[in-house]
């Protein structure tokens, strides 16, 4: 059983806020770097660029990161790698992870483990397109699309254009996947 | 009953297939990998060959693993390769040679064995000279085991390598013309070979003397309906061999196959089969050429043609790294670690 | 049971080759010889009843090619131990190869062996004598001297007679004593380094191959001297198609050569070396199954071609019988990777399990295969054993043709557990065991021996 919890409009308005709650709080583009998160944290980093630019006329460099390395829980089946790259140094710029949705926490932890070995950031920040609760790890977003409260017997989908063929955020209930 | 559900956070995996690596416990040959799993391999060698390449050469992925190298063949190459593939993985390695000393000691490899056990090594990886001895090792200890060559059986990280090698700089794999040329009876690294390209679709030719050619490949012994091995070509004239080919693969010579009879002599070999600047220009014009080290110039092939454009030697030793970063982070623990729940 | 006993075998198809019989009758015996066979008449003598309906009763099995081991390789087998084993075959006599230590190329060798065997022994023994001193291949044993000791014949096995003119020296001498000589024939210059027969398992598997023509190039050789010499040649183990082929037209021709198979040349080929039994084809993955030593062994397993050969040649008499070369080894002699581990496979437990594969699958007749283990033997020592007449050594062997079971070396009486069949399904077991007259082996007593 599964219904929509977010329509490709929502979808775009939250990202919209989003992208002006970073500028809001970084006063600007400057010295920002985005880094989304393989698969779909990398699709939704390069909106988050694209609505950046459109309001401030700047660009801000856009990395990827797959955290393969550094999860804490190898015993899980992995997917095969993606690449890893960060077109800048990182070192004394304030970092935006951008991911599609945060859960444990565990992920987060491993992008900085990540992030450590390439240098020293100024700041390290958080956005993600969906929170739904349930931390294992004291990590919390600074911007968050939509917070959706979830039992642990359900499942957050997202889905994206550049991936997907389509905009949608689902929740699922009972034996899914 | 309910099973509590492993917490997956991460939600690429809920929507993508296991890999099969990950299932493998071992890596003792190629020849039952499928082409989607070379290509996995390869696909993750390329994420290694990134972390190479950065400035602080290190992850976190083996961290508190234990690999042990054992090596009862020497080996400087594979040996280094394989200690720095781990290394970079944050792995525990672990060295035994055992060229010389425990053979002098007259130590059985059931009793190495024995040894190692009691090390609980996650990973194993071993060369020797007597084929069979990963498959031995395999089936009496609990951990993995990676084949660094068994005597003149398999070599599976080298063709892997080659495979790496072949798709970064050709693009592709499948209707690939490869030559391999040199002893091919006594080759690990031919056989291995051999396995990897019929399985992505590339057309091998083994070419060599009458002499170090498999018996069965040659009186057609193994030729089974409709097999892939079925298309593999054997020719005796280099020549022939080479014409058209995509890449040639030299092995080496090594001396003793003068001693044993197989050879004339190593300089007849070379007038014979020698790979040289005027043989190659019978290959493709982008044609590769490769050897699994180390080399004797002069007799398999030129110094010319070694340290020529056209040799991705050099870049098969830097991928050999990555490639088996690929495989140890690819099977480490799904095996070892049952799944713990996080609820 | 004691030897003097009257034993009554009732019921059972009686089949004896060298008397023509195969019947349903009883058997009696008693003071140590058949009292005789009895068709349709009740017996009225008293003793014990062996109810052997559905049974096949058959002269005691002979073999002619035995490693036990003893002198000097007590860990690897003892007379007690491999005579046990026979007993459980089915053998009632077997003859002890000399590749002991010391080897047996002296009286007092031979001496120690038969008296070993007469006293711990459980089947009858007989002594090979070594064709060369030390079996080293360089000069002749006093063959003579090992005559009047009692050996039925002579042989190096575990190596071949190199030398040809050695060879020749051996056939020559040889028939002023009328005894064979068995050769292992291997030419070691072409099968120098080899670990298992040449063909497309050895390339599979990286491993150096012995050719055929290392067994087929000495082969040549001993016929052409046995021709040029009159001396009587038998070829031990006989392996390929090539072999069979050059002993036919040798016989053809009148020389006095003759052969043996063993039990897993004649059923296993080398595909065995690859663990898995038979499933899968040339190129399926090995398994972690592969490499599996308890298949290594000298002459190597061939060809299903040589193994059909051999078939054909026993059915038709070229292979004149079956000798097991029983050669049983510690285990962590095999516990190794395959160039490690030494030769042999142990095979007196599981001899007849195995050979009636080729009865099943209706490529021998029952009465040849006992001919071959019984009858031809027998004639080939020139020992009056190996039939079922009348006042003749009470030596029987009763077995179910039909029996199922799985083997399991772990419960061989065998020191020897190195067999590629551990945990092979098998149709025919033997019952029961009768060596001059006393119960050897009854599996019904869950195999206590007399």
């Amino acid at each position: 059983m599964s219904r929509t919890i977010l329509e490709p409009d929502e979808i775009r308005r939250a990202l919209t806020r989003v992208a002006h709650e970073v500028l809001e709080r970084n006063g600007g583009a400057d010295g920002l770097v985005l880094i989304g998160l393989h698969t779909r944290g990398v699709p939704l980093a390069r909106r988050l660029e694209n609505l950046i630019e459109q309001f401030e006329r700047s660009s801000t460099p856009v990395g990827e990161l797959d955290i393969g390395f550094y999860r804490d829980d190898i015993s899980l089946a992995r997917r095969p790698m993606k690449p890893t790259d960060i077109p800048v140094s990182i070192e004394g710029r304030v970092v935006v992870l951008v991911d599609d949705v945060l859960f444990t926490g565990r992920t987060i932890r491993a992008a900085m483990d990540a992030l450590n070995d390439f240098g020293r950031p100024k700041e390290i920040h958080l956005a993600v397109l969906v929170d739904r609760g349930h931390r294992q790890l004291p990590i919390r977003p600074d911007y968050v699309g939509k917070n959706v409260p979830t039992s642990l017997d359900e499942d957050v989908q997202v889905m994206l254009s550049e991936i997907d063929g389509a905009d949608e955020v689902r929740l699922s209930s009972g034996e899914q996947v | 009953m309910t099973q509590a559900r492993p917490v997956e956070e991460d939600s690429d995996l809920a929507q993508a297939n296991s890999p099969t690596l990950s299932r493998r416990h071992h890596i003792l040959d190629l020849d039952d990998f499928t082409r989607d799993e070379i290509t996995e391999v390869l696909d993750n060698t390329a994420a290694m060959a990134g972390v190479l390449k950065r400035d602080i050469r290190k992850v976190p992925a083996l961290r508190g693993k234990t690999v042990i190298t054992l090596f009862h063949e020497a080996s400087t190459r594979t040996r280094v390769s394989f200690e720095q593939a781990g290394k970079v993985l944050s792995a525990d390695v672990i060295n035994v040679t055992g060229s010389g000393t425990s053979v002098e000691k007259g130590e059985s490899l059931y009793n190495t064995a024995l040894t190692l056990q009691a090390m609980n090594a996650d990973i194993i990886v071993v060369r020797h000279p007597d084929a069979g001895a990963p498959h031995f090792l395999a089936r009496h200890l609990n951990s993995s085991v990676i084949n660094a060559g068994d005597g003149t059986h398999a070599h599976p990280t080298q063709a892997l390598l080659d495979l790496y090698t072949l798709r970064s700089r050709l693009g592709r794999l499948e209707g690939l013309k490869v030559a391999i040329v040199g002893d091919i009876l006594h080759s690990r690294v031919a056989r291995s070979n051999l396995w990897g390209l019929t399985a992505v679709g590339a057309k091998v030719v083994l070419c060599g003397p009458p002499t170090l050619m498999p018996i069965d490949l040659v009186n057609g012994e193994r030729t089974a309906e409709g097999h892939p091995f079925a298309a593999i070509r054997t020719e005796t004239s280099v020549e022939r061999a080479i014409e058209g080919a995509d890449a040639v693969m030299v092995l080496r010579i090594q001396s003793e196959r003068q001693r044993g009879g197989f050879l004339p002599s190593l300089r007849e070999y070379s007038r014979m089969y020698g790979i040289n600047a005027k043989r190659m220009e019978l290959a493709k014009p982008e044609a590769l050429v490769m050897h699994p080290g180390p080399m004797n110039e002069g007799v398999e092939i030129d110094s010319e043609v070694a340290h020529g454009p056209r040799s991705v030697i050099e870049e098969q030793v830097a991928n050999g790294v990555a490639v088996r970063m690929a495989l140890m982070f690819g099977i480490i623990t799904p095996a070892l670690v049952p799944a713990r729940s996080r609820n | 049971m004691s030897e003097g006993e009257t034993i009554i075998i009732k019921g059972g198809r009686v089949v004896d080759p060298g008397q023509n019989l195969d019947m349903t009758a009883d058997v009696v015996l008693a003071d140590g010889v058949v009292k005789g066979i009895y068709g349709r008449r009740r017996t009225r003598e008293s003793g014990t009843v062996i109810d052997a309906t559905g049974l096949v009763v058959s002269p005691g099995f002979i073999d002619l090619h035995c490693h036990l081991r003893e002198p000097g390789f007590e860990y690897k087998e003892t007379i007690a131990s491999g005579t046990l084993a026979a007993a459980r075959g089915g053998f009632t006599a077997v003859c002890a190869m000399p590749n002991t230590n010391p080897v047996m190329d002296s009286r007092a060798g031979v001496d120690f062996v038969l008296e070993r065997a007469r006293s711990e022994g459980f089947v009858k023994v007989m002594a090979i004598g070594a064709v060369t001193r030390g079996s080293l291949g360089k000069q002749l044993s006093d063959m003579g001297e090992l005559a009047q000791a009692g050996v039925v014949g002579f042989s190096d096995d575990g190596h071949p007679v190199s030398d040809d003119n050695l060879m020749r020296q051996a056939l020559s001498y040889s028939t002023s004593l009328g005894l064979p000589i068995i050769n292992h024939c291997e030419a070691l210059d072409l099968s120098d380094g080899g670990d298992m027969n040449e063909g497309w398992v050895s390339n599979r598997l990286g491993l150096k191959g012995i050719s055929n023509s290392a067994e087929e190039a000495m082969v040549a050789r001993d016929i052409l001297l046995a021709e040029t010499t009159g001396g009587r040649l038998h070829i031990a183990h006989a392996s390929t198609a090539g072999t069979v082929e050059m002993v036919r037209r040798a016989k053809e021709r009148g020389l006095s050569v003759t052969c043996e198979a063993t039990p897993h040349h004649l059923t296993l080929g080398h595909e065995a070396v690859l663990g898995h039994r038979g499933d899968g084809g040339q190129f399926s993955p090995l398994t972690l199954a592969a490499y599996e030593t308890n298949a290594k062994v000298a002459p190597p397993l061939r060809s299903q071609e040589d193994v059909g050969a051999l078939v054909r040649g026993l059915a038709d008499g070229t292979v004149d019988f079956i000798a097991t070369d029983h050669a049983p080894h510690a285990t962590t002699e095999k516990v190794s990777t395959f160039s490690e581990a030494v030769n042999g496979i142990s095979v007196l437990e599981t001899a007849l399990g195995s050979l009636m594969t080729l009865v099943h699958e209706g490529n021998l007749p029952l009465p040849v295969l006992i001919e071959r283990l019984t009858a031809a033997p027998a004639n080939f020592l020139g020992v009056g054993l190996g039939s079922l007449k009348t006042g003749g050594p009470a030596d029987v062997t009763i077995f179910d043709p039909n029996a199922e079971w799985v083997v399991d070396s772990t419960k061989f009486v065998s020191k020897g557990k190195n067999t590629p069949l551990d945990g092979a399904k098998l149709k025919g077991r033997v019952v029961a065991t009768i060596v001059g007259g006393a119960v050897r082996y009854d599996a019904r007593e869950s195999g206590s021996a007399g």
